[in-house]
């Protein structure tokens, strides 16, 4: 369907059928009130506060359409390079108690993003068929049967999320397993969170992933039938869903039946998904265009005023660092995701070594640079693949930089870390092998995991007999040296 | 405009209509109906004598667009008084009837 996705294999679940998944994504804005009325958009209120006539549906209320929420929109559009244009709200009309006005105000034919696409870490791209405008429903909660719907004795009402702005976002069907999915789905939280449109909170409900998921036999050209999997409320239960609907998939094929197409619910207790709703009538939802609002127009001026504050995306920052260190984007991804590639590449910018740089922000700077400035890091790095700092020491030294900044080599100093002499270290290493015979024909005539081992040891020897000053490194391309005789 | 043998609208339509809007009507409602509802299809399907090639649809009669308002929130401090109107509340929320399944 889109760009980048065919040359992959996918990642089979079970082997000789394919998964083919399309997310669809409800992000809440971050706003301040809901998308069509002044009540506040705020997460966690007493029940009912945040309510107003509008976003309980009385009679006589009109919506008003919230400039921010558009323009937040706007940012997605741009971001996941949506085609932006003109927009037509529609009612999406069925009855259930969290939807008092018994419709749903969304965007059906009319979006206000069209299709665009994202870029995940490793540079394969995934198609957006569209981004729309909705509000959100209010919140039931059913009381008796052990808060399951079907035996519920009765449910209450909390209106405070009814009419607070979404962004649904719809994926095409270009991922093919669990994997696939995670990653869409993390990038795109990683946009939002970006660009400031949402939190992306997916345990406080403010992102929600509904999943559509066939199978087919690999090779075929057509789609399966596919189901549409609702309520899962992490990545873990992303990934667990597609599995298991996926394998239910199969089995019914197999087993010689068809796959219905419906709606499914994920149980994240019982591990599977089950189906909901029977009536197929549910799905006639009578859209039309909303008489109460006029459509939305944004001229070229607004959209370029907000493209101008954009920050760098994720896909920009990863390709900016993969450039900068001479890595691809995959291995750029942990750096960005941390936030971190800003000193990593001055670093680099200032002469350090890329490799070492990525290999310091991904492993020793988990809790933040701290006080690190870019230029200390580089001189850090410079001493390390100089020689004078082990890999030990460095990241000793390191730490210090985090907590009080400054400079490296006083940093050094203070630890009493001084370079070993490589005449002296040779004749450690020589006296070693000489008082340790049997170990060294370990080394020398053993497979490989007795040389593995006995590499261990001469080096642990090394570092008892300097109190680990000396750099692991250089002794085991010592130890090389000598056992090809040199 | 309307050939008798494919009706633009029937009985057996206007059935399942009325049951998506949760409406009970009687036989002699459905037969009333029906035909009400064909003659305004048919009064609207005069448009399809006009050329219409090239004409956008129209979404509203207003020429506006971009109505818009500022996100500026307000309190409403609405909640006692629209509990007050509700058949039955319990803790502050609206109680309603057990729903079968899932919004859709």
């Amino acid at each position: 369907m889109s760009d980048g996705m065919g040359e992959r294999v996918s990642d089979a679940i079970v082997p000789g059928w394919e998964v083919v998944i399309g997310l669809e994504v409800h992000a809440e804005l971050a706003t301040a009130t809901k998308l069509f009325s002044t009540a506040r958009n705020e997460f966690g209120g007493d029940p009912n506060t945040n309510v107003d006539p509008v976003s309980l549906g009385l009679p006589g209320s009109l919506p008003v359409l919230n400039e921010k929420a558009v323009e937040l929109a706007i940012r997605v559009g741009l971001a996941l390079d949506c085609e932006i244009g003109r927009s037509v709200f529609a009612r999406k009309n069925y009855f259930y108690p969290d939807m008092p006005k018994d419709f749903q105000i969304s965007q059906y034919e009319l979006p206000i993003n069209g299709r665009g696409h994202l870029e995940l870490p490793d540079g394969r791209t995934v198609g957006i068929e569209r981004a729309h405008l909705e509000e959100d429903t209010g919140k039931s909660t059913h009381v008796g049967g052990g808060g399951r719907i079907h035996e519920a004795g009765h449910s209450l009402v909390d209106y405070n999320r009814a009419g607070v702005p979404l962004i649904e976002i719809v994926g095409a069907p270009d991922l093919r397993g669990p994997e696939d999915a995670r990653a869409y789905v993390a990038e795109l939280r990683a946009i939002l969170v970006a660009i400031g449109a949402s939190d992306g909170k997916m345990e406080e409900g403010s992102m929600r992933v509904d999943c559509n998921v066939s199978v087919r036999r690999e090779g075929a050209a057509e789609f399966g039938t596919r189901c549409e999997i609702k309520n899962i409320n992490s990545l873990r239960s992303l990934g667990r869903a597609i599995e298991y609907e996926a394998r239910r998939q199969v089995d019914l094929i197999e087993a010689g039946e068809a796959v219905q197409q419906q709606t499914r619910h994920w149980n994240e207790d019982e591990g599977r998904t089950h189906t909901l709703r029977s009536k197929e009538e549910a799905y006639d939802y009578r859209y039309f265009p909303e008489p109460d609002l006029v459509p939305v127009d944004p001229s070229d001026e607004w959209i370029d005023e907000i493209r101008a504050t954009l920050p760098a995306l994720p896909r920009e920052r990863r390709h900016r660092l993969a450039e900068a260190a001479g890595v691809d984007t995959a291995a750029a991804a942990l750096t960005v995701e941390r936030g971190m590639d800003d000193l990593a590449v001055d670093a680099i910018a200032a002469g350090a070594d890329a490799a070492r740089v990525l290999v310091h922000v991904d492993n020793n700077l988990a809790d933040g640079a701290g006080r690190l400035t870019a230029d200390a890091f580089a001189a850090l790095v410079a001493m390390e693949v100089g020689g004078d700092l082990t890999a030990t020491q460095a990241k000793t030294v390191l730490a210090d930089l985090v907590a009080s900044g400054g400079d490296p080599a006083a940093h050094a100093a203070t630890h009493g870390f001084e370079a070993m002499d490589t005449g002296e270290l040779e004749s450690l290493v020589d006296r070693l092998i000489a008082d340790h015979p049997d170990d060294w024909a370990g080394f020398v005539g053993g497979d490989d995991k007795e040389r593995k081992k006995k590499s261990g040891f001469f080096v642990g020897q090394v570092m008892k007999a300097t109190q680990g000053q000396a750099d692991g490194r250089i002794v085991n391309e010592l130890l090389e040296r000598r056992a090809a005789g040199g | 405009m309307n050939s008798p043998e494919t009706p633009r609208l029937t009985r057996d339509d206007v059935a399942h209509v009325a049951n998506l809007a949760r409406l009970t009507l009687t036989d002699d409602e459905l037969d009333a109906f029906t035909g009400q509802l064909a003659d305004v299809l048919d009064h609207a399907a005069d448009l399809e004598a006009l050329d219409l090639d090239g004409v956008a649809p129209m979404a509203n009669p207003f020429p506006l667009v971009n109505v818009l308002r500022t996100d500026t929130p307000v309190d409403h401090d609405v909640r006692d008084e629209v509990l007050a109107a509700a058949p039955s509340i319990e803790d502050e929320q609206f109680r309603v009837p057990p729903v079968l399944g899932e919004a859709p």
